[in-house]
């Protein structure tokens, strides 16, 4: 039950957001708990969107993994 | 936002279970502990266990909202439908045994049990329906508690009430710490919870009980790189609280939603589903809701349930203490279909997670 989806908001109007959860259709959730903007990525539990995803940060923790995996490498080859 | 598939990379997979393999102590066990269903979702589903060292051990904590409610509370919906009111809860809490009756129960016996998708869903049907009398089962841990505030903050219907049962993760985390025989070495904290809640509601478990703490994201690769993230810990000698998941959570979490739950709620002691009465770890309606709340509205209080069935083990279960496969009538006696103890029933159950696998280890 704490599943949470992540969904692209298509609109947003008065504190409800249409949302495309990558399956093409649109649903309407509500956007009361989080600030978010058209174009956003937002955490949807239960109806609900609990939180905005940060791009920057995803992108950083792919870089992370890769730099930790990376360090692994070199210490192997030393 | 970045690929999903990316966070599914098998080849990243692989190359840092490899790395688990260097990282991880030559001997003794280590044991982590998830507490959220989803994460144990992702680490059966995925076969992950099969990838970490063999001292490497990964247990489930309580972290099934429907599992750890107690059978006092479901009487108490029970109840309140069978005195003719219309009681609206999400879909795995139908099945969910109170101490004689389900609410799925009440239902055969005519008593009127909708399953909702949202809270909304419950307050709209409510507002079609003034004559009726509703009641929504409010249960679920942070994560879900912000959409109960949201709702009861914007003054509903009359007409509807809420038996608000929302439990708090970070107590359940301190009782297992202090499961002596239980002996955890680090958290993954469950990332949905701490979206609310923020990385801050953990600083207790590094400083007060020097346990590393991990908050992660729920694909394969989150999973695995928390482990990596408390092995290296470990290594070190170190407890630290660490963000695995920060493309979603942050320091503070969603303020918004703490204040309007900080408006909503009170804290109180809460029983847990065969774990007893944890101190501060449930939320219940501030006096001045009063009239939203279910169990005053219909003057019901139940203080006591038979929370396990004859030979269910859920309370071990759910700390982890045993696996599912330990339990005498899992499969034999308890499956999905014919669920006898709450952890076969909720979604995220720990029993039914690993029944729904197809490759249970023996
Ligand atoms: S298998 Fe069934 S009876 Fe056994 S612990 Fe799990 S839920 Fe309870």
């Amino acid at each position: 039950m704490c599943l949470a989806i992540p969904a692209k908001v298509i609109s947003v109007h008065d504190g409800k957001a249409k949302v495309d959860f990558g399956e093409g259709v649109l649903r309407e959730v509500d956007v009361t708990l989080v600030n978010v903007k058209v174009g956003e990525y937002v955490l949807v539990h239960a109806g609900y969107a609990i939180q905005v995803l940060s791009k920057t940060e995803a992108e950083e923790t792919i870089r992370l993994w890769n730099e930790i995996l990376e360090a692994e490498k070199q210490i192997k080859t030393r | 936002m970045v690929e999903h598939s990316k966070f599914r990379d098998p080849e990243l997979a692989r190359r840092i279970a490899e790395k688990l393999h260097t990282i991880a102590p030559e001997s003794g066990i280590v044991k982590i502990c998830h507490v959220c269903g989803t994460h144990e979702w992702t680490i059966t589903h995925f076969g992950l266990r099969s990838l970490l060292p063999q001292n490497i051990e990964v247990i489930a904590g309580p972290g099934c909202p429907v599992c750890v409610t107690p059978a006092s509370e479901i009487d108490e919906a029970v109840q309140i439908a069978l005195k003719g009111v219309t009681v609206t809860c999400f879909g795995d809490v139908l099945r969910v045994p109170g101490s004689e009756k389900s609410l799925l129960d009440a239902k055969a016996e005519g008593a009127d049990v909708r399953v909702v998708y949202s809270v909304a869903d419950a307050i709209k049907m409510a507002e079609k329906e003034p004559r009726k009398d509703f009641a929504f089962f409010a249960i679920g841990f942070e994560t879900t508690a912000p959409s109960t505030a949201v709702e009861v903050l914007k003054k509903p219907p009359k007409n509807i009430s809420f038996l608000v049962s929302h439990r708090l993760i970070p107590p359940a985390m301190e009782l297992l710490t202090r499961i002596e025989d239980l002996r955890i070495n680090g958290f993954i904290a469950p990332g949905h919870v701490s979206t609310i809640i923020g990385l801050k509601a953990y600083e207790i478990f590094p400083k007060l009980y020097h346990m590393p703490t991990v908050v992660a994201g729920f694909e394969p690769l989150d999973v695995l790189f928390a482990v990596y993230m408390i092995l290296k810990q470990i290594k070190n000698g170190e407890a630290r609280l660490e963000n695995e998941y920060a493309r979603a959570v942050s320091w503070d979490g969603n303020v918004k939603a703490q204040e309007l739950m900080r408006q909503t709620f009170d804290i109180s002691d809460g029983e847990w589903r065969g774990l007893g009465k944890l101190p501060l770890s449930a939320f219940k309606l501030k006096k001045e809701y009063i009239k939203y709340d279910a169990r005053e509205k219909f003057g019901i209080k139940i203080k006591h349930g038979k929370d396990l069935p004859p030979g269910c083990q859920c309370h071990l279960v759910m700390i982890g203490k045993i696996k599912p496969t330990e339990c005498p009538l899992f499969m034999k006696v308890c499956t999905p279909q014919k669920p006898i103890g709450a952890c076969m029933v909720g979604i995220e159950g720990t029993c039914r997670i690993w029944a729904k696998t197809i490759n249970i280890p023996v």
